[in-house]
């Protein structure tokens, strides 16, 4: 059978259209050259003073600290820096040049506020907030297909972080609601200990995770054995809070609280034997009444209940300095003592309201997370750095996490901000794209802290792999690199746009002079190459790969 | 003490020069040698795992004319007292070398923690992420002038071989069917272009050092950039191009992709890579057992055969295990679907080379289908006598990131199989 002449003549016109479609998007004025006015909520400034006296008293508690170690903190890094490391903390990207000028476009003494206030606006700042945190109460893994939707569970969690809803009442609705996983995402929280198969929920796992996740204590520990550093915990702890759950049972209703209670199957022993809910600590802060669940929730975000707060506030300053105040992030001492300014922070969360966007600022305003990754002494050894490191004088180098890196590697081929504003082809190619690499570059799980230092599969990927070379390859849809070689016949310039897009910085004068050299007297085709290497240069260096 | 002969030196200086360069670590550079590790000493296991989980009655551990074989019959082997489910005819061949331990018992009947048990000898524990067998025997050995990565999966799969908490670094290299282009080690521009690429990025480097050497340092980019620039452009590389082999060893495998997988294996440990995985897929036989299983035989068969035959003409094989085997076995009886379910009460490993025992059967499930089985062993039991084969003492213990110590393996070497 032949095709009719009129289907090949509407496939002709469909390619001329897509075609000069895909012209006046290359052609359209590029954003990153002007400077865009973007909105931020406006605050009233006697929050923000407030906001700056409980971050000067976190910088008095680690100056005591800078004090008896005996180390002078180094000075505090540049705006264009500081951009960066909010950006890759709280939306996993890194600024877009369209950004960059927005930012300064700013007063300098508003500009960092200013640029929080953008960062925690982003529906971005939701989305990668709610995926880092799920991986902590829910895992990465899918689950039961029938009675878990992992997807739709992190979709609600960014919704509440888009509304800044507080965490005590986001942490009730996870521990506590009742209702169908697909229509009460938060349930699949519960759901999300259910095996293939099952219709009731790992009672240990869930003690485990609300234990990490919301408690930051590794109850788990104890479900084999005493906590090894922390005599507190024992077995029995940990069979009461997981009978708990001893009661839930994913129905055609959804969750609900019609069977148990837990049993035990300890071993050596014949009969498993039945276990009430109880807690390790503060009972006077467990409701007689209610259901199971809901009197779990009401006792672990109880405001008097410190291990609550402490547990997220380390967390959060986990997530934007690239290491936690109490390490490891998920296994606090309760009772034990913690920095001062772990508590500090802890307060100021309980008594404004569990606002997690009030404890993001508290930590950006801080001296700590403005400090230089750098010192300026000639003298200096690994013992003076860790010295520096650990009480928060310098701030320390952390390798980006693989979605950073995908987010950092598109947005900087792009020009304009990369969000859910963009055109849906963006959207579309950053899904495929942003998994497949993903995958190949190994996803870092649960685990919040990645000891290692990349592996050579890792640097093949960035060196050679399709991903990178798409993003830099002379392409005239698709990259900036090329773009930037059509618009502008000033090599200075091009260099400079390259280096503000992918390093958020501008390149010293050596730098300029180097890659100036390089471009000098290129035109066409090689200059456009000689620019996509110097964008595949900037990806593989140590900077673009670490936050700094 | 012998004096140092002009190979040795060129090792020694060859991994010092490496070692200056590139600040040491695990992929060192002997790049006077053209590859290899230190001399002689070719140690590895290859693991081919059989996905899904496969039914023992079809493979290693038939019970011919009883109920529980459904029809599936035995072959006679090169040892009198062994018999291999039929399909075997290759392998049976090699009997000599190859011995079996029959009488597995696990309490993982999911597939993903049983995976995770039998790929690392510990079951799955929510405080610690434990190190495959390959990762500790890279950890342990270490790979000396091997410049591509000392721990390979081919055909990886859905659970490839991980480094746990010896880190990333140990991680399996994950590489599709070895007859295809390896990913990512060829770039994409002109060796000039590539070559000026590098060299600017040392323009970069420098200035991003400036002022934070120490951590700088820490970041252990530069070297990894390095690995991967010496993994580029290294000799070494062609272990995984089996289409270097005369036809005829590759039709000796079984040209299939996981024939290829395996004959790539030998390739690489020749190189002195310590660890290769391959998995061959499909085992999960829930529906109709017989005929699917016999398919996936007549692969295994004679890639699994050929593996040991050419390991041992090569005089690999005493330094080199094969271990073959999946997460759990298979019901004794057939469901209403003629297939066979999940299993882990007595379940079959085959173990070839190492210097272990050939032509042994450890252990015996029961003929009628029960759970009890003779001589009980655990996958522990089976790490422990690899690592022991290897010259690894499996009650080393090791200290986790959170300060945890963790036993090796928490197995007994079985004795009967250790020469």
């Amino acid at each position: 059978m032949t095709t009719k002449p009129w289907v090949k003549d509407v496939l002709f016109v469909g390619l001329g259209l897509c075609g000069l479609a895909s012209l006046l998007w290359a052609f359209g004025p590029i954003p990153g050259l002007r400077a865009a006015p973007l909105a931020a909520v406006p605050r009233p400034t006697s929050e923000q003073a407030e906001i700056e006296a409980v971050a000067s008293g976190v910088d008095d508690d680690l100056r005591a600290l800078q004090a008896a170690a005996g180390v002078e903190p180094v000075p505090r890094a540049d705006g264009l820096t500081l951009a960066r490391r909010l950006s890759l903390a709280l939306t996993g990207t890194i600024p877009s040049l369209e950004e960059i000028r927005a930012l300064e476009a700013q007063p300098p003494e508003r500009a960092l506020a200013w640029w929080v206030d953008h960062v925690l606006a982003d529906r971005r700042h939701a989305d990668y907030l709610a995926e880092r945190l799920a991986r902590s109460l829910v895992g990465v893994e899918q689950g039961s297909l029938i009675v878990y939707r992992r997807r739709r569970f992190v979709a609600w969690l960014s919704d509440q972080l888009a509304h800044n809803r507080p965490w005590d009442r986001i942490a009730t609705q996870m521990i506590a609601d009742q209702g169908l996983w697909t229509q009460n995402p938060q349930t699949n929280f519960v759901t999300a200990a259910i095996k293939p198969g099952a219709s009731v929920p790992q009672e240990e796992v869930l003690a485990g995770r609300v234990s990490r996740a919301f408690l930051g204590v590794r109850l788990d520990c104890a479900q084999c054995h005493d906590h090894p550093f922390d005599p507190r915990w024992t077995q029995a702890d940990f069979q009461g809070i997981a009978a708990f759950f001893g009661r839930s049972k994913a129905t055609i209703e959804g969750v609900a609280e019609i069977r148990g209670p837990y049993h035990y199957d300890a071993p050596g022993v014949d009969e498993p034997v039945p276990i009430e809910p109880s807690v390790p600590l503060w009972p006077e802060l467990l409701p007689p009444q209610g259901g199971d669940r809901q009197r779990l929730a009401a006792w672990v975000t109880h405001p008097s209940n410190r291990a609550f707060s402490r547990a997220i506030v380390n967390r959060m300053w986990n997530l934007m300095l690239g290491r936690p105040l109490v390490e490891p992030v998920d296994d606090l001492p309760v009772d034990g003592e913690v920095p001062a300014a772990l508590d500090r922070l802890a307060d100021d969360f309980v008594a404004h309201g569990f606002d997690l966007r009030r404890l993001c600022r508290v930590i950006a305003a801080t001296e700590a997370f403005g400090r230089e990754s750098r010192a300026p002494s000639a003298e200096d050894d690994e013992p003076r750095l860790e010295a520096r490191l650990s009480t928060w004088a310098e701030f320390p180098l952390t390798r980006l996490r693989p979605e950073q890196m995908v987010g950092a590697l598109l947005q900087s081929a792009s020009l304009s901000t990369v969000d859910h504003e963009s055109h849906v082809v963006i959207k579309l190619a950053r899904f495929v794209q942003e998994r497949e690499f993903v995958r190949r570059y190994g996803d870092a799980g649960e685990d919040e802290l990645e000891p290692d230092a990349g592996t050579i599969p890792q640097r093949l990927l960035m060196l050679n792999g399709d991903l990178v070379h798409r993003r830099t390859r002379d392409d005239l849809v698709g990259n900036a690199a090329t773009r930037i070689a059509m618009l502008t016949d000033d090599d200075a310039r091009a260099i400079e746009v390259a280096y503000l897009a992918v390093l958020t910085r501008r390149p010293s004068p050596v730098e300029a002079e180097h890659f100036g050299r390089r471009l000098s007297g290129l035109r066409g085709k090689a200059r456009r190459e000689a620019l996509t290497d110097l964008y595949w240069t900037l990806h593989n260096s140590t900077e673009a790969a670490w936050n700094h | 003490m012998e004096p140092l002969s002009r190979r040795r030196w060129l090792t020694l200086s060859g991994a010092g020069a490496g070692a200056m360069v590139f600040g040491g670590g695990l992929w060192q550079v002997a790049r006077a040698l053209g590859g290899g590790a230190a001399d002689g000493d070719r140690r590895a296991v290859i693991l081919l795992w059989l996905d899904g989980g496969p039914s023992q009655l079809e493979t290693f551990d038939p019970h011919p004319g009883r109920p529980i074989a459904a029809g599936t019959e035995a072959i006679a082997t090169a040892v009198p007292e062994i018999r291999l489910a039929a399909g075997f005819q290759r392998l049976a061949e090699q009997m000599a070398d190859v011995s079996l331990v029959r009488s597995l018992v696990s309490k993982e009947g999911d597939h993903e923690r049983a995976t995770y048990y039998v790929k690392n000898g510990h079951r799955l524990d929510p405080t610690v992420v434990h190190p495959s067998v390959g990762a500790i025997v890279c950890d342990q050995l270490g790979a000396d002038g091997v410049e591509i990565p000392p721990h390979v999966s081919i055909l990886p799969g859905r659970w490839p071989a991980r480094g746990g908490f010896l880190g990333a670094s140990l991680d399996a290299f994950k590489v599709e069917d070895p007859g295809g282009r390896l990913p990512d080690v060829e770039p994409h521009v002109s060796v000039d272009r590539s070559e000026r690429r590098f060299s600017d990025l040392e323009v970069v480097e420098h200035q991003f050092a400036e002022g934070r050497e120490h951590q700088y340092a820490q970041t252990r980019h530069r070297q990894t950039v390095e690995g991967a620039r010496t993994m580029m452009g290294s000799a070494q590389l062609r272990a995984f191009d089996v289409g270097e082999e005369p036809s005829a060893v590759l039709e000796r495998y079984g040209d299939t992709e996981f024939g290829r997988g395996c004959l790539a294996a030998r390739r690489l440990v020749e190189v002195g890579v310590r660890c290769v995985e391959v998995s061959l897929r499909g085992w999960d036989t829930h529906v109709d057992n017989h005929t699917n299983t016999r398919e996936l035989v007549r692969t295994l068969d004679p890639a699994f055969a050929a593996l040991v035959a050419d390991l041992r003409e090569r005089e690999l094989l005493s330094q080199t295990v094969v271990m073959c085997g999946g997460e759990f076995g298979r019901t004794p009886r057939l469901n209403r679907l003629d297939g066979r379910d999940h299993w882990p009460h007595g379940f079959s490993f085959a173990l070839a080379g190492g210097g272990l025992r050939g032509g042994q059967v450890v252990g015996e499930t029961d003929p009628e289908g029960g759970r009890e089985v003779k001589d009980p062993r655990t996958i522990a039991d089976v790490h422990a006598t690899v690592l022991r084969a290897l010259g690894i003492d499996p009650e080393l213990e090791l200290v986790t990131p959170a300060a945890r110590p963790v036993k090796l393996s928490d197995g007994v070497a079985i004795r009967q199989l250790l020469g």
